[in-house]
């Protein structure tokens, strides 16, 4: 027994129980939610910008997205979109790729994949907002 | 002589099994469209970074995505983020255990579709009078 578990009131059953075959219980599906009922005001918002910026040229889109209040909403749905669609992408994953090196190669992917596209569009938003 | 392997029959029905219904379709476009969303987040990266770069950067990207294939490629874009989005309102009715009666989710199915449809024109309407 592990020094954890004998310093413990809990017994080991108590410790697993509602946890699931994948030892995280409700954490995913949960996460998942939370992140969906953000992106629901955040992606009208996000629509809302982008027809704004359809309209306009360089110049203008940089004056609209340099706005703090549109880079903020930008900012907020990049970070919800990504936590969400890399928690969405697991599940698919999951679920159709059953070879354990592939499936932990391509749950990494994933990872990157999401960090990367998060944290580019925030430096992109972030970098035309302090320039303005 | 024992079986060393899996089974090579199938062990449980898959989709080809069932006849097609507006909610199987509608749980199949929800992943669909999920997954094309997640590829689609390059689209606003590719814009972002190119605003952030310069104005012939973001030239280019403003007349690729202005394109007829450009324009096709964003309005599915825009038709699979509605969809998404009423597909994941009807997984919040769902989720508090209301709307599971046969005819409610039914309903609930074809909503999602007609909902995420007229968003769409609505969205091709403000951006063709804006």
């Amino acid at each position: 027994m592990s020094q954890q578990s004998s310093s413990s009131l809990r017994t080991p059953l108590g410790r697993v129980r509602g946890l699931g075959a994948a030892k995280s219980g409700t954490d995913h599906f949960w996460k998942s939610r939370v992140t969906a009922v953000a992106n629901v005001p955040l992606t009208i918002a996000f629509v809302v910008i982008m027809l704004m910026l359809s309209k306009r040229d360089y110049a203008g889109a940089v004056k609209l997205v340099g706005q703090p209040l549109v880079a903020i909403l930008l900012l907020l749905f990049i970070g919800s979109a990504t936590y969400h669609m890399r928690l969405g992408m697991q599940v698919i994953i999951e679920d159709y790729v059953h070879s354990e090196g592939k499936k932990v190669a391509l749950l990494m992917l994933n990872t990157f994949f999401a960090i990367a596209v998060g944290l580019a569009s925030a430096y992109a938003i972030l970098k035309i907002g302090f320039a303005g | 002589m024992a079986r060393t392997g899996p089974a090579e029959r199938p062990l449980s029905p898959h989709l080809q099994i069932y006849k097609p219904s507006i909610t199987m379709v509608m749980s199949i476009l929800h992943r669909i469209t999920g997954a094309a969303l997640f590829f689609g987040t390059l689209l606003l990266v590719i814009a972002l970074v190119a605003l952030a770069s310069g104005s012939s950067a973001y030239g280019t990207v403003q007349a690729i995505y202005g394109s007829i294939p450009g324009k096709l490629v964003l309005f599915g874009y825009s038709w699979a983020l509605f969809h998404h989005m009423c597909g994941g309102i009807r997984h919040f009715v769902w989720d508090t255990g209301a709307g599971l009666e046969r005819g409610t989710r039914m309903k609930l199915a074809w909503g999602t579709l007609f909902a995420s449809l007229g968003l769409t024109v609505l969205a091709f309407v403000a951006y063709l009078a804006g």
